[in-house]
């Protein structure tokens, strides 16, 4: 009896496989405002392409991404997107999905499998970000003598190791540029003003302090706060880049309090389903990272638009 | 119809009605596949549930089981990538240690009379931290004996996998089955489930059980993350948090008395399916938020304790009358 529900059920869905276009989405949860605006972008893209989104949080567990995946399988999904919570443990899955000739596209970090398991990988180079916010600090100190302190992320993460990396290479070469502290203000605004406090303290009150470089919005925020409660001007007395465009930044930039930021998009799923339409419809083979625009907003760029443009996204 | 069995019945019925509501709005869900999912996806839980059934029948708790599970997943990685052991020899030695961190607290709620919640909180607490002392890594297994129990699957018609893991979870459930309603220990069980005093006076070794009752939810933990290592091919420090409550909730949605005394193994396996059905269901729609697999599996909780106490209360105006 079951066999028989079983192959009827088969072929129902043989034939209707092909109509819609449909893609899964394993999201790994919302655990940050970054990731919220990822998974709001990413159901509008899909909108606005008339792709129907098969949406699935995975409350930061990996098995119900597995068990997610696999069931988007069954539904016989054009396309898989995954946005994996850890880097192992994903053979065995994307095995299943190449066999059942599901293209997978990896959003925002990357996997210990081989990468013949997916399509193509979307993220952000971390290095290349540092990297654009240094460089900006180079154009902007225009060989003056300037002495920054750094505001790094949580220590041992990923994202700061690469993001201190990738500024000072993008300060390297200018002599006139060097940094005289740094420490970790993991992430959070909180400690970004209380580390930023025991900087102003050291360096004869802030005096001696040209820039600072936060490795996310949230800190530069928390330090904006720390500056002017110092009596200095943010923005002015110490110029002010960091790394993520949150809308928060955007409102601190509006004002003056801040100059520069290196975008994080989390607008993933753009590039993702662009390479997933050309896949589809003649099989074009993407590259297997395809890495987003570390795009650098400054007050130039129409701050106060840009925080209107973000605000609902769910940062 | 015997009232012990009232509630097994609406556990069938429950999940036939889910199968239902799934089938009539998403055809494709009547497919190999999805069964094979079901059976793929949750064969961790089923078997860690077999030993929480026997655990709450003997009105206990296990709240290690999560982070045993976790361990052990570790444990193999670790132990497979810094030593030339072969798996098989591995498996054995976490069983063992699993066993024995089980039978270890088993012995402490007996001789200090001591709640199995407290003891197993630290446990769990215990288990965590020393999956952390190996390694905070996600590690990965690469080993050609894993690749083979992960290619070990028989392909059903519909290309839906039968998986080794699966059917070892079919299999546990038939042994708990078996070791709970056919011998002497799930007797014990039982009597104990009633009331340690009744049980001393029906002549069962309290202490012996009790130790042996946790000795099996650890066996079963242990043998729930061979599972789980095989399905991820690596072991995580922070996989299967809060794998112990949801094992708790299949258990009571299986018809399992909380309070112990009464329930059904087979009924736990439907329990784990049938919030595998909730959380298959979400996925195949796609735009409820994935929350709602908790909402359904609290209210199916509420309604299940609802229902035992309602036949509590039948069972006692029976004997009343």
């Amino acid at each position: 009896m079951k066999n028989l529900l079983a192959t009827t059920a088969f072929l129902t869905f043989g034939a209707s496989a092909a109509l819609a276009q449909t893609v899964g989405f394993s999201q790994i949860g919302s655990e940050s405002g970054w990731r919220a605006a990822e998974t709001t972008l990413t159901k509008q893209q899909a909108e606005e392409r008339g792709i129907t989104l098969k949406f699935s949080d995975a409350q930061q567990k990996q098995e119900n991404q597995i068990a997610a995946i696999r069931s988007f399988i069954a539904q016989g999904v054009d396309a898989i997107l995954l946005a994996p919570v850890v880097a192992t443990g994903w053979d065995s899955v994307l095995e299943e999905a190449k066999e059942a000739e599901i293209p997978v596209v990896l959003l925002d970090r990357r996997l210990d499998s081989d990468d013949s398991l997916y399509l193509t990988a979307v993220g952000s180079d971390l290095v290349h970000e540092g990297e654009v916010a240094g460089k900006w600090l180079v154009d902007q100190a225009s060989g003056e003598e300037c002495r920054v302190v750094e505001l790094q992320g949580t220590t041992g993460s990923s994202p700061a190791i690469d993001r201190k990396t990738g500024f000072e290479k993008g300060i390297a070469g200018a002599d006139n540029i060097e940094i005289v502290r740094s420490q970790t203000g993991d992430f959070t605004r909180a400690q970004g003003k209380e580390v930023m406090e025991s900087f102003l303290q050291a360096e004869n009150g802030g005096k001696d302090i040209c820039a600072l470089y936060a490795h996310n919005d949230d800190m530069a925020v928390g330090a904006i706060q720390a500056i002017k409660e110092a009596g200095l001007k943010p923005g002015e007395d110490i110029l002010i880049v960091s790394i993520d465009a949150v809308p928060d930044i955007f409102q601190a930039m509006s004002a003056g309090e801040a100059n520069a930021t290196v975008e994080l998009t989390p607008n993933m799923a753009g590039p993702a389903f662009d390479a997933l339409e050309a896949y589809l419809a003649d099989g074009t083979e993407p590259a297997k990272f395809i890495q987003t625009e570390s795009k650098l907003y400054t007050q130039a760029d129409d701050p106060a638009g840009e925080y209107e443009r973000r605000k609902d996204l769910g940062y | 119809m015997n009232p012990r069995l009232f509630p097994l019945a609406a556990t069938i019925g429950i999940f036939l009605l889910a199968c239902l509501i799934c089938v009539i709005q998403f055809p494709y869900m009547l497919s190999t596949r999805v069964v094979g999912n079901l059976l793929t996806d949750n064969a961790y839980l089923g078997i860690v549930a077999v030993g929480m059934t026997v655990v709450i029948l003997s009105g206990g708790i296990d709240l290690s089981v999560g982070s045993v599970i976790a361990f052990s997943g570790v444990f193999i990685a670790v132990m497979l990538r810094d030593t030339g052991l072969h798996p098989i020899i591995v498996f054995a030695l976490l069983l063992v240690v699993s066993t024995s961190f089980g039978a270890g607290m088993g012995w402490l709620i007996h001789a200090l009379a001591m709640p199995p919640f407290i003891v197993t909180l630290a446990g769990m607490f215990l288990a965590r931290g020393a999956a952390y002392m190996l390694t905070i890594d996600s590690v990965p297994i690469n080993h050609v004996f894993y690749d083979l129990l992960d290619d070990a699957y028989v392909l059903m018609p519909g290309k839906g996998r039968l998986t080794l893991i699966g059917v070892v979870m079919l299999l546990t459930v038939a042994v708990g089955m078996i070791v709970t309603h056919r011998t002497r220990f799930g007797a014990s069980v039982f009597a104990l489930g009633g009331g340690e005093a009744a049980a001393r006076l029906m002549g069962v070794k309290v202490g012996r059980t009790t130790v042996l009752i946790y000795a099996f939810s650890g066996l079963m933990a242990g043998l729930s993350g061979i599972v789980f290592s095989v399905y991820t091919s690596s072991g995580y420090p922070l996989a299967t948090v809060g794998t112990e409550l949801t094992a708790i909730a299949a258990v009571v949605i299986g018809g399992t008395l909380l309070t112990g005394g009464a329930g059904f193994v087979f009924g736990t396996l439907i329990g784990v399916l049938t919030m595998g059905l909730i959380q298959t269901y979400i996925v195949f729609d796609g735009s409820l938020s994935s929350w709602w697999t908790k909402i359904i599996i609290g209210l199916l909780l509420l309604a299940f304790i609802l229902l035992q106490k309602g036949l509590l209360r039948v069972t006692v105006s029976k004997a009343g009358a």
